[in-house]
């Protein structure tokens, strides 16, 4: 019984990680139609700079040596000037371009970050060790948990209720919904457009950042495609969640983390490598019965 | 029916021709003056253009990004790995495969044609599953097909050796071969573009619902774009696994998949011409950029840019033709002869 809790917990502390990463994504598609693959090198980074750069493997703590808030609170101002400025440099040019340039774009963008990375950082993974008192297990009830999935089922649970708070009851929320909707009819109603889109990238770096921070503190390892499997399960999440529905997107990201926890623990052991491809075709089989995703929204067809 | 005259033909041919001719001349020149490290870069151009070719049949006339087709690649570079590779090796390293193919080779045109079907194979069963999908959902998950056969078969090791290359394929593919191969290339994808299928699916990419208005099934144009798009690039496949001689799961993933986009993209996505004209320019800053990083002294002083420089410029040359030229260098046009004047107009009609 203990067993079947304790997979459970881990697939729903998989399952937040993932659906933070997927809130990133959808915020950003929301207001601008744009599939961010960046998003993962906003992972990335903000994880390496926690570092100094170094070819070393085990390299001096740069921001990581900072006290525990000064280094969230740094780790997180990274990303979020991150996010902003791939908005401002790449990303608002393309503002008008059709979806599939965008996808492109953000595609390029990504691919000269993690290169960037590679030229300042080298690319062999190195180890960092942050928040290790976290890694200790909590004994809960007679399952034991790793504080860090504590961390992560909480911190998610936290940023959902603020965001939902956020996006319900200020201004600055009603519009990102209202452009989320139809940006035309937003935009000539008022709404701000450049103020929303920067707002959304940088929540959406705000929760990259928070998601590096977790990583690291549940890996301890850096490395350059780090931010890649979780960006890409962010963008199957957010694809059979609905694309355009934040709900959507928590949804679709609990989805595949708890699809993949329960393949990892109940595959035979010769098909467990085969995890991830399981879950892949899971989500391309979801997609055959619903192409819309599970949550349509009206922004997932375009107007006539 | 009258027989078209030579200028019809000639017109009729030109878009292909403007691009074959410019390739032949490149062969023939860097055969005769070149040295070894260029005519190696003239293979591996004409091998890129078989590949972009192929992308731009199925990316370029519907519209859709694909991340998927270096799947299609990669199952008929492995596929000849098996049925060519190393006979005296293939029963301990690859212990996992049929034994038809386990303890005997077949011969190279026989596999090369099994493999490139394998591939076009592959891509209609994953067309029919995608092609359902609308354009953004249908790119990701061509993302999804990507990834799972690079986890099949980087962790299939009894078949695929994992994520370790495949070494000692038979090297056949010379400058020449490359050409043929990269003529087929274009003139397929050219007969295919101004066929009857190659115009819906065109107006497809142009307005999907006026298109689906006018009878076009969207599912079905696609669907054979992508698959005609699968055979071209396992063609591709075949060659680049003959002529590196190796063939290893990683160089099918990701960054092989950005600078098929890259190229594509930078030549302009919209027509044939930008293919092979993306695949010519990219090629040729990769190989300056890759020259510089390896180190060339000026004036007696050696210097040379930092590893990972190249990547970086491309993706930034890449971001720039999107934000100032985004239809690319080609601007979707062919090259084509000037128009005629209005007065011949009825006459090639008649």
């Amino acid at each position: 019984m203990a067993n079947i809790v304790q997979v459970l917990v881990d697939a729903i502390a998989l399952g937040s990680l993932y659906a933070l990463v997927a809130l990133a994504i959808g915020l950003v598609f929301g207001v601008m139609r744009l599939v961010n693959f960046a998003q993962a090198d906003y992972i990335t980074i903000g994880a390496y700079a926690l570092v100094v750069p170094t070819a070393s493997v085990t390299p001096p703590l740069l921001l990581g040596a900072l006290p525990a808030a000064l280094m969230i609170g740094g780790v997180l101002s990274v990303v979020v000037v991150l996010a902003l400025l791939t908005e401002r440099v790449a990303f608002r040019p393309l503002r008008n371009s059709n979806p599939s340039t965008l996808l492109i774009s953000s595609f390029a963008v990504s691919y000269f970050l993690q290169n960037l990375v590679m030229l300042i950082h080298t690319g062999r993974p190195k180890s960092v060790g942050i928040g290790q008192s976290l890694a200790n297990a909590v004994e809960i009830g007679g399952v034991r948990v790793p504080g860090v999935q504590l961390l992560t089922m909480g911190v998610t649970a936290g940023l959902l209720v603020a965001l939902v708070l956020f996006l319900k009851k200020t201004p600055l929320g009603i519009q990102m919904r209202a452009a989320a909707e139809n940006f035309q009819m937003a935009r000539l109603l008022g709404m701000p457009a450049n103020r929303v889109i920067a707002l959304a990238f940088a929540i959406s770096g705000l929760l990259s950042g928070v998601v590096s921070l977790l990583l690291t503190i549940q890996t301890g390892t850096l490395d350059l495609r780090m931010g890649l499997m979780p960006v890409v399960y962010g963008f199957f999440a957010t694809v059979i969640g609905g694309m355009g529905s934040l709900p959507g997107a928590a949804l679709g990201g609990f989805l595949v983390g708890v699809a993949s926890v329960l393949l990892q623990t109940y595959l035979p052991t010769d098909l467990r490598p085969f995890r991830d491809a399981g879950v892949f075709a899971l989500v391309i089989l979801i997609l055959l019965v619903r192409p819309q995703g599970l949550i349509v929204t009206s922004a997932a067809k375009e107007r006539v | 029916m009258k027989m078209p005259s030579l200028a019809v033909i000639a017109r009729f041919w030109f878009p292909v021709l403007a691009l074959v001719v410019p390739l032949a001349l490149i062969v023939v020149v860097t055969g005769q003056f070149g040295g070894l490290s260029l005519q190696r870069t003239v293979i591996e151009m004409l091998i890129s253009i078989v590949i972009v070719v192929g992308l731009y049949v199925f990316v370029g006339n519907s519209g859709i990004i694909s991340f998927g087709h270096a799947t299609f690649m990669a199952i008929a570079a492995y596929a000849s790995a098996w049925q060519t590779c190393c006979e005296m090796l293939k029963p301990i390293t690859m212990s996992g495969l049929p034994h038809f193919l386990r303890d005997q080779s077949i011969p190279l045109l026989p596999s090369a044609i099994v493999s490139v079907l394998l591939a076009g194979a592959a891509a209609f069963l994953t067309g029919l599953v995608i092609m359902r999908l609308t354009g953004l959902a249908a790119s990701i998950s061509t993302l999804a097909v990507l990834f799972i056969l690079n986890v099949v078969y980087s962790n299939w090791d009894s078949v695929t050796m994992g994520s370790a290359s495949i070494v000692g394929l038979p090297t056949y593919v010379t400058a020449w071969l490359a050409l043929i191969c990269a003529v087929l290339a274009i003139v397929v994808a050219y007969l295919y573009q101004i066929s009857a299928f190659g115009l819906a699916i065109r107006a497809t990419r142009e307005d999907e619902v006026a298109a689906a208005a006018s009878g076009i099934s969207l599912y079905w144009s696609r669907l054979i774009a992508f698959t005609l798009s699968g055979f071209l690039v396992g063609l591709g496949g075949v060659l680049q696994a003959h002529y590196l001689g190796t063939v290893s799961i990683n160089n099918f993933f990701l960054s092989f998949t950005f600078l098929a986009l890259a190229m594509l993209i930078v030549g302009g996505m919209g027509s044939l011409a930008g293919a092979v004209v993306g695949v010519v320019v990219i090629t040729a800053m990769v190989d300056i950029f890759r020259r510089l990083e390896g180190g060339i002294s000026i004036g007696g002083q050696q210097w040379s840019l930092p590893a990972g420089t190249q990547e970086l410029i491309i993706a930034g040359f890449m971001l720039l033709i999107l934000v100032f030229r985004k239809d690319g260098i080609m601007a979707g046009r062919e090259i084509g002869l000037p128009q005629r004047p209005q007065r011949d107009k009825g006459l090639i009609n008649g």
